[in-house]
């Protein structure tokens, strides 16, 4: 080709005449790329310069240039209060039985879909499977609410099996199934979507093929079907095992109370609650940082094993 | 296609039976809610456990008094306009930062696309973020609400990877006929892209729709005048202030229906959803599939 040549000649051409060339052909995708790149760096760079107030006793009135440095206080004050073993654990607890349960479901739901022959029976069940992703996190908790209080459907479900404790929703106990739980109720159909496209993809030829060689439903299942998504199981294993450390508290700080603290409060609702309830800004900011930079390191390596072993990588 | 053995029929039965059952799953948390919200207020907060007709007389008192509220109707409002301005903002920015990305032979584009992803693996934090909205002004306006979170790296790298699919010699026709890179957005990557334009206004609109944080913590003064109908139903439902809210209603009506006042808000935030979603889902399906090929 043409141009392979002419590029050749231009590693020749200094830098500075490349850019200069390149801002007089490309000057008006750089005034586009202006637009996004203003945002991003107003709503998301310049708050990382913020991260500062961590190592500070940041007070507003004196703003980040005035505020006095205090080193690494904030992080030590976290690492030997209370909160933080309680935060930890609870994190742990919530992202990985989170993941032990909610993962293989949309597997299941997605096997067990893709052996229904009936074409309309499908499409309407996968369109109400996805009915929960689209109702909002203040709903949702409304609804596990008004389930849960002394009288409620899963409360009264309990009580028939023995448990007589009363009202779930205010019961340390209970938070973390409860909050799990509703989580697979919204997200299951979304999460199946991604398996159904990939089951889709196996080649139909590979089952005639089976037929053929004598092996039944069960046996095509394990050999045919199940390799055929494993790729995209461990893909999605992988990064969601990056993403750990990372539980939200936009649907805690719904659910949670004083009296299920104890097992719900993890390390993002407990920013929040120091941050704008208490508006101990500093120490807000320095558990966040703690907590952003395990998460950037824990991903980092979930994304290196994942292009290690597939392909597949954030970046 | 083959014939099925006796062990397969019965798989498959099970196999309904099953599915069947989850979508009944699927369905009756919202089901119950609808039922509770036209139920007799009295029966409602005697029953216990599902509610799957309305007990009593179905009755519409709970909505009259929901929609005659005016803390509620005032919410949806701003719920509406929060959703169409953020989604314009949100969808230009990110049409020209996905249009930017998807060119070729741009000296600046790997410093552009690092920028523009880093945002997905590490961000200032709540309160980092909080002080810059504050430093802005914008604390208790309407900007607070609309501007931040209205662009997001993943809706980008999803319209980037549609973008690239586009043929490049439609862009060198158009470049031989003299069009610039704005005429070209304008007058042929838009118009071939109405799919995944589809797909991005719906991902910006639904988490508008559906948000509450932002406005939980921006409107420090709590005006109501500009909550979106996610915090009044939070307020309602969740904090039991349905008092302060809907007291101002005639005060009679208010102490019978009470039982229903939850349930007709849900309703009333619930039920645009649950209208459209069967008829644009197909697009989420498809936003799916394309972050699965460049995740």
């Amino acid at each position: 080709m043409k141009k392979d040549a002419s590029q050749a000649v231009e590693i020749q051409v200094s830098r500075g005449k490349l850019i200069k060339r390149d801002l007089r052909r490309n000057w008006s995708l750089y005034v586009m790329a202006l637009f996004p790149l203003a945002y991003f760096i107003i709503f998301n760079y310049v708050p990382m310069g913020g991260i500062v107030m961590a190592f500070q006793d940041f007070n507003i009135r004196k703003g980040i240039f005035g505020s006095e440095f205090v080193g690494l206080k904030n992080f030590i004050r976290y690492f030997n209060g209370p909160n933080f073993w309680r935060n930890l654990r609870n994190t742990l607890s919530i992202s990985l039985y989170g993941l032990l349960f909610s993962f293989p479901f949309p597997i299941i739901f997605a096997l067990c879909l893709n052996e229904v022959r009936n074409k309309y029976f499908k499409k309407v069940t996968q369109t109400i499977s996805y009915l929960p992703y689209f109702i909002s996190v203040v709903v949702v908790v409304s609804i596990l609410n008004d389930f849960c209080k002394a009288n409620g459907l899963l409360t009264q479900i309990a009580a028939f099996f023995g448990d007589n404790g009363g009202a779930l929703i205010s019961r340390p106990e209970w938070f973390q199934p409860l909050f799990i739980g509703s989580n697979i109720w919204q997200h299951l159909g979304y999460n199946s979507i991604i398996f159904i496209s990939a089951l889709a993809a196996i080649d139909p030829e590979l089952y005639e093929a089976a037929v053929i060689d004598g092996a039944g439903r069960w046996k095509q299942t394990l050999y045919i079907t199940l390799p055929g998504i494993a790729s995209t199981i461990v893909v999605l294993l992988i990064l969601r095992l990056g993403q750990i450390m990372n539980v939200g508290y936009e649907k805690i700080i719904l659910m949670y109370g004083p009296s299920t603290y104890e097992t719900a409060d993890v390390i993002s609702s407990y920013v929040y609650r120091v941050g704008i309830v208490d508006a101990d800004y500093s120490f807000s900011t320095a558990i966040n940082l703690f907590n952003s930079v395990v998460n950037f390191i824990v991903l980092f390596i979930g994304n290196a094993i994942s292009r290690k072993i597939s392909d597949t990588s954030l970046w | 296609m083959f014939r099925r053995t006796t062990g397969q029929k019965v798989f498959a039965v099970f196999n309904t039976i099953g599915l069947v059952c989850l979508s009944f799953i699927f369905i009756l948390p919202v089901w119950h809610v609808a039922m509770g919200s036209i139920s007799d207020p009295l029966k409602v907060s005697a029953s216990s456990g599902l509610i799957l007709t309305p007990l009593g007389d179905a009755t519409l008192g709970g909505y009259k008094l929901v929609l005659n509220n005016h803390n509620i109707l005032t919410s949806y409002m701003n719920t509406i306009i929060y959703v169409v301005a953020s989604t314009v903002l949100g969808l230009v920015l990110n049409i020209l930062a996905a249009y930017v990305l998807s060119r070729k032979n741009l000296y600046f584009k790997s410093i552009i696309a690092f920028l523009v992803l880093f945002t997905m693996i590490f961000n200032g934090g709540l309160i980092p973020t909080f002080m810059v909205v504050r430093n802005l002004g914008m604390l208790d306006t309407r900007w607070a609400i609309i501007v931040p979170g209205a662009l997001t790296a993943y809706n980008i790298i999803l319209m980037r990877t549609s973008f690239s699919e586009i043929p490049e010699e439609l862009y060198e026709a158009a470049r031989i006929d003299g069009a610039g890179n704005f005429r070209i957005l304008w007058q042929i990557v838009i118009p071939v892209s109405k799919a995944i334009i589809a797909v991005i206004v719906l991902f910006y609109a639904i988490q508008q729709w559906n948000a509450w944080f932002s406005a939980s913590i921006y409107l420090v003064h709590q005006n109501r005048a500009l909550y979106p109908l996610q915090l009044t139903l939070r307020e309602i439902v969740l904090l039991s202030s349905e008092n302060s809210i809907v007291a101002e209603a005639d005060g009679q009506d208010v102490e019978i229906y009470r039982p229903l006042i939850k349930y007709a808000t849900i309703m009333v935030s619930v039920i645009p959803m649950m209208v459209i979603y069967p008829f644009i889902q197909k697009y989420f399906v498809t936003g799916v599939m394309i972050g699965s090929v460049k995740g």
